[in-house]
């Protein structure tokens, strides 16, 4: 029987020749990711850090993104505490606020490889398995003690092929075929598993991808991961990485699968995830003219370049709705840098939109642009769950950059289909 | 000992609001904004040596660990579970709080029954009726009984320092 991706990938990173689903393995990860978190992670084990030092400084990735630029003294001195940490303990990877949402550093920087395990003390580090790496989240705690110890457990998980057919029709895009294999997954559906996407995987760009891994922990998944392929080389290439610096890894043809799945790409639509689950997933087409009060565009789901081009090309000579706001999220400096290049950033301001500091911005609620009560936000982000941004009695629906742009210019939800045909 | 029952899904932003993430990291900071979004009665009634029982899914979402160091500090005894998103999983393991998977003690749990827990036993009674349920894998429940992660691999740190003296 041949293996997954998953039990190559442990088995290698363990020292083993074979590990089967449910044994524990202990893995040493190439890099740990934390964030504006590092502040409350280091202050856990000071005396810890000063008795044994740092494992490896080459291993933590620090990127400030969350509540960028600081929103109150104590979101300053988290920051602080984060600069201070990585001068002190002599960590290379630290970015500097502004640089970016730290999933989209981590792939622009070259710091998420093929065949590597990544860790990160953020539930969305399933995003690199857009570049074929083992990338999963865990909480400030292990984050500590993999700083101090360098090494972690993971159970080894069963896994779930998905076979993809044909292509997306624009503006169907990635965002849409995921919500709709997290709609038929549900929520929970693939707790403690792994997600392998596999057929014809060369229609999805780079950034397709990203935005599908980034969401394999909306359905439980512990990684969502893609095969490495040409595109896969030339973005790494790009982001200075060559090719003999990895060693991408595949699942056998004959492996085993506790699920399998198959999509036609062609015959996805449209679709939004209501409040407040990401599972509650309708047909755009079904659910018009809902009215809503903030658009929100960008993040790390869907704040990259061909995101905001997309939604720019479907704003261009259009106006956000009045009565409307229209936020832009860039995923990146590198983004927004790329975006003011080709004019789309120009473009999306005169439209109405808002350019906000390359970070997490609104999403998780903590400022930027948070929800009055009775409010209805349309977002590209990947969580619209009760509270998320910042106010319980407000509703957030997940939609793709061009379903937002639609909407955007008539104050409601729109089938971009009936935007891109006028 | 009170029975606190909730549904499926139950996400960390209902056990705890991402917009106090990062300006709270204390327990006690943590604990008068446990379940906000959830159920509001919960921060102030909860007692040491309660049980939470709730459906599938439960602590999806975010890997901020607040809801796990919250509910420890305020002395819960178990959360039964049909079942749990990973990383809230894992963190449980790393507090030390005791997560049980069980969905024939969810699903036979009516309101008043009595409900004992034999952890050791690995066993939950509710009513009349005994619900086995699985231990943990040995390297697991090591981390666990050493009071949580960072306990665990100060002993581990410790035992590799002196290794190389």
């Amino acid at each position: 029987m041949g293996k997954t991706f998953a039990e190559k990938v442990l088995a290698k990173k363990s020292n083993q020749d074979a590990v089967v689903p449910g044994q524990i393995v202990t893995v040493k990860p190439d890099h740990l990711l934390t964030h504006d978190n590092t502040s409350a992670i280091v202050e856990k084990i000071m005396d810890d850090l000063k008795e044994y030092g740092v494992d490896n400084p080459e291993t933590p990735v620090i990127v400030l993104d969350h509540v960028i630029p600081a929103a109150s003294e104590k979101t300053a001195v988290n920051h602080q505490t984060a600069r201070k940490f990585a001068r002190d303990f002599g960590i290379r990877h630290f970015y500097e606020l502004g640089t970016g949402v730290c999933h989209q550093v981590m792939v622009e920087k070259g710091l998420a490889l093929p065949g590597d395990i990544l860790v990160g003390s953020d539930s969305h580090t399933c995003t690199y398995g857009a570049l074929g790496a083992f990338a999963t989240g865990i909480d400030r705690t292990e984050a500590a003690a993999i700083m101090l110890r360098g090494e972690t457990w993971l159970r080894v998980p069963d896994t779930i092929k998905i076979n993809l057919k044909g292509r997306l029709r624009s503006p169907v895009s990635a965002k849409d075929l995921i919500l709709t294999i997290i709609s038929d997954i549900g929520a929970d559906g693939a707790d403690y598993k792994a997600v392998e996407f596999h057929g014809t995987i060369e229609s999805l760009t780079i950034d397709d991808r990203l935005t599908m891994a980034n969401m394999g922990v909306e359905m439980g998944a512990k990684i969502a991961v893609f095969p490495v392929d040409r595109q896969t080389v030339e973005y790494l290439i790009a982001a200075g990485v060559n090719s003999d610096r990895y060693e991408p890894v595949w699942a056998d043809p004959d492996a085993d699968y506790i699920q399998e799945l198959t999509y036609h790409m062609d015959r996805i639509e449209p679709v939004a995830a209501m409040p407040h689950k990401v599972d509650n997933v309708k047909r755009v087409k079904d659910v018009p003219g809902l009215e809503i009060h903030q658009f929100l565009l960008g993040t790390c789901t869907n704040g990259r370049l061909s995101d905001l081009e997309a939604a720019a090309a479907i704003l261009k000579g259009r106006r956000v709705a009045q009565g409307c706001r229209l936020l832009i999220l860039p995923a990146s400096k590198q983004v927004l840098d790329d975006a003011l290049d080709r004019g789309i950033i120009q473009q999306l301001s005169l439209s109405g939109g808002i350019i906000l500091p390359p970070g997490c911005g609104p999403c998780l609620g903590a400022h930027q642009g948070v929800l009055a009560p009775g409010e209805r936000c349309l977002s590209t982000a990947n969580r619209n769950f009760k509270g998320r941004m910042g106010c319980k009695d407000a509703e957030i629906i997940l939609c793709s950059p061009q379903t937002l742009a639609s909407s955007a210019i008539h104050g409601r939800l729109t089938d971009p289909r009936q935007e891109v045909r006028s | 000992m009170r029975i606190w029952k909730y549904g499926d899904d139950i996400n960390t932003d209902m056990l705890f609001p991402g917009k106090y993430t990062y300006s709270c990291s204390k327990p006690d900071e943590i604990k008068p904004h446990l379940l906000e979004d959830l159920d509001p009665e919960f921060a102030a009634n909860v007692q040491p040596g309660d049980i939470i029982l709730t459906g599938k899914n439960f602590g999806c979402g975010s890997s901020r660990e607040q809801p796990v160091v919250g509910l420890k500090a305020v002395g819960i005894q178990a959360i039964v579970a049909r079942g749990f998103a990973r990383i809230f999983f894992r963190s449980a393991i790393n507090q030390g709080l005791l997560l049980i998977e069980c969905p024939e003690a969810v699903d036979a749990y009516r309101e008043n029954d009595e409900v004992t827990l034999h952890a050791d036993r690995g066993e939950i009674r509710i009513g009349n009726t005994v619900y086995r349920f699985p231990r943990l894998p040995g390297e697991i429940l090591a981390i666990r009984d050493s009071g949580g992660l960072l306990p665990h691999t100060r002993t581990m740190l410790r035992r590799r320092k002196g290794d190389a003296q």
